[in-house]
């Protein structure tokens, strides 16, 4: 095994580099986006040689550094991953530097400067990777909650015009989260200190012992409420459009993509292990709330006007999927769960980013002030469509692997909720179909008829088409399609096309060869699921260790 | 039937799907450099892959042969490898897509000569033809729903083609997601086998559908059959292929006629062993072949829109494989057969409408048409000969193959046998109306046309494919009834051919056809070619008429039962989440704030308030600690 | 003279030292009813450390004397200051410090 603590090198490197970039003298913005570049390409190489390095056969946790913390409370800094905080890792490594590629040109509110979106992004970067990272409850309990300071700035200080709005919402909403689940870590505490003696925080430990039911409903409930927050699950999402609304685009990508996971990777990785007799009792419940979030955040991303707003309902569909998949306590569905996590944070983290390459040229994030943008810039519209085909599981994209696995294998155990999940997939196809015919099709209307905010870079700088503005104030009087467009949309340029490329190619790429992924994510899911995989009720349902014996 | 593995060519049949599938990346990839020599590699490719196919099937010997390629989903018990199984079925069907495929492929070169974007109108073909081909050799459910969507995708995307239009985009967007609706079905079905069989393989659900309970396998079976209804048009789901139409015409005939639509037909039929086992969700089959060829049939009878007659012609043909596949193992041949030959003449009148629509400048409203027949006499006549095959002209096409689906029908014995023979012989001669009405109002009459038209015959790029198709409505029917029967070569997928005990003899039937079919051909001319067609349709028609011509309201009804509420039902949410549950939390926060700034209220400044408020808290400890220390 | 009766004195003046702080305005006047109820507080002390014959009463009389003297000191300057400035000594002007 190697020695090389990969681990630490990826939460130290990102905050160095924040330090750095928050350092530089005023001015000095494109230093500070080259720079926060190179760090976050070198915290992806980091991730891939992590991969490398890990044995998929091996023990649970692999790549450990541990350092006594507070040996007082039994605190360590203690890092280690297994599959699926790995496939994580290598997430936030893909997203970072895409995020700070799709950020290079944009316009801060106000007088403040990059440099310091920069850094927060980078900083975001390292506590993200710690919360993935840490095997240690406290220690994840603080990353869980250093997590929402950068982010909070980032909304704050960088986002629409109601960003104070959502980012205090964002920040509260998080922060109850986060209170409910430090009474359930201590508690978690106190339990392990009568049970081994000595307390500790150590995940290891906490897993072997057996709790008492009672006990283990409120410690599940407290990490329960926390995670379902961060998520989120209906009914506690509705701090996500705000936020997803306001953030900058980069922002909404990494919020969504990312740290929203921690809230499923939670479900996951503490309240299934830790209380595995209420995650039983309780999984109808945290049922109901994820299909009722399928189908209600589905009918409501259609009835949204705003394109970041709909996209952040989309997701919460979304997550209602994978914790249909977490709850089913199949390793198939468990399996697709994680899958899903990871191709989502991509699928929607594309459909963010050229939601917001639409609104950089039109300056509206109203889907009305949009029409017929495919005829002008075609690229534009292809990756559109890619990211939204992704994000209503179409076969040969990366999506479609992980919902169909969270459905087939929630179906065994599941089979009402996973009907009813199923008829969410429609309801997708409606959501995705309609945003892309009023955006993309048609004949060009809203701000390219009528002018629209200009902002810079993105519009084309040619005086307006043929026949001038004579022309242009007579198709809004007479609208006799083909309308004459006043402005033109410019098609994606360099920066653009290599923001989109590496997540278009996952997305394929994923939906056709999913299969590495999954090798690796599927003995940690498996190690978490064996404690369920039994036949609840006996209701004719064919236990999934019949075959899988050899 | 023991599958084996490959050797020879047909190792390398996946091929087949990759040669289009590069084609389509190619294109979509290289941008305005392939502009130039774009539409000759994606013909080339699919060209190539007919070819191949063909060899394949050469080599195929009556063998069920499995291609494995590698795994692409392996978790827990759940395995999906990507295979190919190449059998009689699937090589019947790689021939119909790649062959006719090939046709449309040089029609398009035609076609599509002067639209800018006809570089990305092949990429979106090829990418069709590959995921067609994936849907029929896929060797397990799943691979068949990929390629089941991606057609669909594919369809999506070349209905949108012309996507200024807003009726294309809005058509694209309906087949889309009527599709899905079907797929759910398929989905479940999946889903099903899984949790019951611990498999979907082909193999593996074949072997053990036996074991299951009655209930289960009919519950696969319509869940099926739901998907099947999405893709291929069929009563209730039947609404979006007309639309669809609003695609350039190339598509309708490759994608809405001969090859997509008739992938429920090749699902029902792949999935034969699953049927075997459940009456009940056969007979749904049935009821549901048997009332979509009458829906299509009526509704066609009233269409001004020459591809909308097509489409319903279309629907309802589909109908009548449906209703044979319903059938049994008496009908599966039957209804291939008149798969296979509906796949010629119904792609050649396709190719021949947009002919014409090429000639009357994109015009498809027949009632500006008339007397086009000495214009386009190579368009009149492979169109005619095509109309000839569709209305079961004696010794065409449709001749043998709608005769056999009847026969079937009759076969039955049962008082169903002759209801369904009755409806499918009646729908025959609405179809001879019909179509007879659309010959009459197209080629024959006076000119009704609009000023400026000046008619001519198509370039050679575009007559030679529909010749050729017009050379097989005429003789695939004889080919694959009498001369090489399809029955022998599918024998291996559903047994050796039985001589079925004919309640009425064939003979009969086929007189039976035929006089109807005359009759409709008699009462078209009675109403369309004896007198003048006015140019714009009469307002004052029966009821019939009015319900034929809104398709039996099947847009009103969806409209108001799922279209209308959904959308309220979605605007009553989006009040519900902002006003009830954000409402509830900002309202938290706000009733914080409130009681927080009404408390401040008692800190008035006066000292004797503090003073009086000490007093009071102390007389309460006092007492208090009075009431501990007594009580 | 029972134990009782010094009690009840240092009730009584204990009483009119609360109303006086209650319902004056001067603060000298208040100031001064605050005395009374220390040395109502003090009486009490005396009272009970002679029944019980201990000094610990008569100590802690002294400590609320050296209390009450240094608070008078801080109380005449507040008192002195805010005359100063408001050109009153009523405690009715002095309601700046609120909500």
């Amino acid at each position: 095994m190697s020695t090389f603590p990969y681990l630490l090198a990826m939460i130290v490197v990102p905050a160095v580099g924040a330090a750095v970039v928050a350092a530089l003298p005023k001015g000095r913005d494109e230093l500070a986006k080259q720079l926060s570049l190179g760090v976050s390409l070198l915290v992806l190489v980091l991730a891939v040689l992590a991969t490398v390095a890990f044995d998929a056969g091996g023990e649970r946790f692999q790549l450990t550094t541990s350092v006594a913390w507070i040996p007082d409370f039994g605190v360590d800094f203690a890092l280690g991953v297994d599959g699926i905080a790995l496939v994580m890792l290598l997430l936030i490594g893909v997203l970072v530097p895409v995020v700070v590629l799709a950020s290079w040109r944009d316009e801060p509110p106000g007088r403040r400067s990059m440099q310091a979106f920069f850094a927060w992004l980078l900083l975001l970067e390292s506590l993200m990777v710690g919360v993935f990272a840490a095997t240690d409850v406290f220690l994840f309990y603080v990353f869980f909650e250093a997590m929402l300071v950068p982010m909070y700035f980032i909304i704050g200080s960088f986002g629409g015009p109601r960003r104070q709005y959502a980012a205090v919402k964002f920040f509260l909403y998080s922060l109850v989260g986060g209170l409910v689940m430090l009474a359930a870590v201590i508690g978690l505490y106190v339990v392990s200190a009568s049970e081994l003696g000595e307390g500790t925080f150590a995940f290891d430990a906490l897993r072997q012992i057996e709790i008492d039911p009672g006990v283990q409903k409120l410690l599940f409930l407290g990490f329960f409420i926390a995670f379902a927050i961060k998520a989120p699950l209906v009914p506690f999402h509705t701090w996500l459009p705000d936020s997803g609304a306001e953030a900058p685009i980069g922002g909404s990508v990494l919020l969504v993509g990312v740290l929203d996971k921690v809230g499923t990777f939670g479900f996951l990785r503490y309240c299934l292990p830790l209380f595995p007799d209420a995650s039983r009792d309780l999984a109808p419940y945290v049922l109901v709330l994820a299909v009722a979030g399928v189908l209600y955040a589905a009918l409501l991303a259609m009835g949204q006007s705003d394109m970041k707003r709909l996209v952040s309902y989309t997701s919460i569909a979304h997550f209602g999927f994978i914790a249909l998949g977490i709850f089913a306590f199949t390793t198939e569905a468990g399996t697709g769960a994680v899958l899903y996590m990871v191709n989502h944070g991509i699928a929607t983290g594309l459909l963010f980013l050229v939601v917001g390459m639409l609104i950089a040229r039109g300056g509206s994030r109203q889907v009305g002030d949009y029409g017929g943008v495919a005829r002008q810039a075609p690229l534009l519209a292809g990756v559109f469509l890619v990211a939204g085909l992704a994000s209503l599981a179409l076969p040969g994209t990366n999506s479609f692997v992980s919902e169909f696995l969270v459905l087939i294998g929630s179906f065994p155990t599941r089979p009402v909720f996973t009907v009813l999940a199923t008829v969410g997939i429609v309801l997708a196809a409606l959501y995705v179909l309609l945003l892309y015919q009023r955006t993309m099709h048609g004949p060009p209307r809203g701000v390219l008829l009528e002018g629209g905010i200009h902002g810079g870079d993105p519009y084309d700088d040619v005086p307006p088409a043929r026949g001038g503005a004579s022309a242009a104030t007579a198709t809004v009087t007479a609208p006799a399609p083909p309308a004459v467009p006043r402005l033109r949309v410019r098609d994606l340029s360099r920066r653009e096309t290599a923001v989109a490329a590496p997540m278009v190619a996952l997305v394929i790429a994923l939906g056709v060869y999913p299969q590495p992924l999954i090798e690796l994510i599927e003995p940690a899911v498996a190690a978490t699921m064996s404690e369920f995989e039994l036949d609840p009720d006996g209701d004719g349902v064919v236990p999934a260790d019949t075959e899988g014996t050899d | 039937m023991e599958t084996v593995p490959a050797d020879g060519l047909i190792a390398a049949s996946w091929l087949l799907i990759a040669l289009p599938l590069a084609g389509a990346a190619v294109l979509l990839l290289g941008g305005r450099r392939t502009d130039r020599w774009g539409h000759l590699l994606g013909t080339g490719t699919v060209v190539a892959a007919f070819v191949l196919g063909l060899l394949c099937t050469l080599q195929l010997d009556g063998r069920q042969v499995e291609v494995g390629l590698y795994t692409f989903v392996a978790t827990g018990s759940l395995d999906v490898p990507v295979g190919l199984l190449f059998d009689p079925l699937s090589a019947v069907f790689v021939l119909l897509i790649t062959g006719v495929g090939a046709l449309i492929h040089v029609y398009s070169i035609g076609y599509m000569a002067h639209d800018p974007r006809r570089r990305r109108f092949f990429a979106y073909l090829n990418l069709f033809v590959a995921a067609m081909l994936l849907l029929v050799l896929g060797d397990n459910y799943v691979a068949l729903y990929v390629g089941w969507e991606g057609v669909g995708l594919a369809s999506y995307l070349l209905i949108a083609f012309w996507h200024e239009r807003p009726a294309a985009a809005t058509a694209a967007k309906k087949a889309f997601i009527m599709n899905r609706v079907g797929d759910v079905g398929l989905a479940l079905a999946i889903f099903l086998m899984f949790a019951q069989l611990g498999t979907v393989s082909y193999d593996g659900v074949f072997g053990s559908v036996g074991t299951l309970a009655a209930g289960t396998v009919t519950a696969i079976g319509l869940l099926l059959l739901l998907g099947a209804c999405g893709k291929s048009g069929q009563f209730p789901l039947q609404a979006w292929l007309p639309d669809a139409m609003e695609g350039p015409t190339p598509v309708s005939a490759l994608i809405h006629a001969a090859t997509m639509v008739t992938a429920g037909v090749y699902l029902i039929a792949r999935s034969a062993p699953i049927y075997d086992e459940t009456p009940t969700a056969r007979a749904v089959v049935l009821a549901v072949g048997a009332i979509t060829l009458l829906i299509g049939a009526i509704a066609g009878c009233a269409q001004d829109d020459i591809k909308k007659v097509l489409a319903y012609s279309t629907v309802s043909q589909i109908g009548y494989m449906f209703l044979a596949v319903g059938l049994g193992p008496i009908g599966y041949v039957a209804g291939l057969a008149h798969l296979l030959t509906h796949g010629f003449f119904k792609a050649g009148l396709f190719l021949g409408a947009g002919s014409v629509m090429h000639a009357m400048n994109d015009q498809v409203d027949m009632r500006r048409f008339g007397g086009l027949a000495p214009h386009m006499k190579v368009t009149f006549v492979t169109f005619g000969l095509g109309y000839l095959a569709l209305i079961g002209f004696p010794f065409l096409s449709g001749f043998y193959t709608k005769d056999a689906i009847i026969e079937a029908a009759f076969d039955r014995g049962d008082g169903w046998g002759y209801l369904l023979g009755g409806v499918a012989i009646l729908a025959a001669g609405l179809t001879a109306f019909y179509m007879t009405r659309l010959m009459l109002m197209t080629f024959f009459g006076r000119p009704r046309w609009e000023p400026g038209v000046h008619p001519h015959e198509s370039p050679p790029v575009m007559t030679a494919p529909m010749v050729l198709l017009a050379v097989g409505s005429v003789f695939a029917g004889f080919l694959l009834v009498v001369a090489f029967p399809l029955e022998e070569w599918l024998a291996p997928v559903f047994g050796e051919p039985v001589e079925a005990e004919h309640v009425v003899a064939p003979i009969v039937v086929s007189v039976l056809v035929t006089a109807v079919m005359v009759i409709g051909v008699l009462t078209a001319w009675l109403f369309v070619g004896r007198r003048e067609v006015p140019a714009a349709a009469p307002v004052r028609v029966s009821p019939v008429t009015r319900a034929a011509r809104r398709a039996l309201y099947a847009d009103a009804v969806n409209e108001s039962l799922l279209m209308r509420p959904g959308q309220w039902l979605a605007r009553a949410l989006v009040f519900v989440d902002n006003r009830g549950v954000d409402g509830a939390v900002n309202g938290l926060a706000a009733s914080l704030g409130g009681s927080s700034s009404r408390l401040g209220r008692t800190q008035t400044g006066f000292v004797r308030s503090y003073a009086l408020s000490m007093l009071g808290g102390a007389v309460v400890v006092a007492g208090a600690l009075l009431a501990v220390t007594a009580g | 003279m029972s134990l009782t009766h010094y009690l009840v004195l240092a009730a009584i003046l204990f009483t009119i030292g609360a109303v006086g702080v209650l319902v004056r305005r001067n603060a000298i006047v208040v100031f001064m009813c605050i005395e009374l109820m220390l040395n109502s507080a003090n009486l009490t002390l005396v009272t009970f450390a002679r029944a019980s014959g201990t000094l610990d009463g008569q100590i802690m009389a002294f400590f609320v004397m050296v209390v009450a003297a240094a608070e008078v000191v801080v109380g005449l300057a507040i008192i002195m200051s805010l005359f100063r400035t408001r050109r009153s000594a009523s405690v009715d002007d002095a309601n700046l410090l609120k909500y």
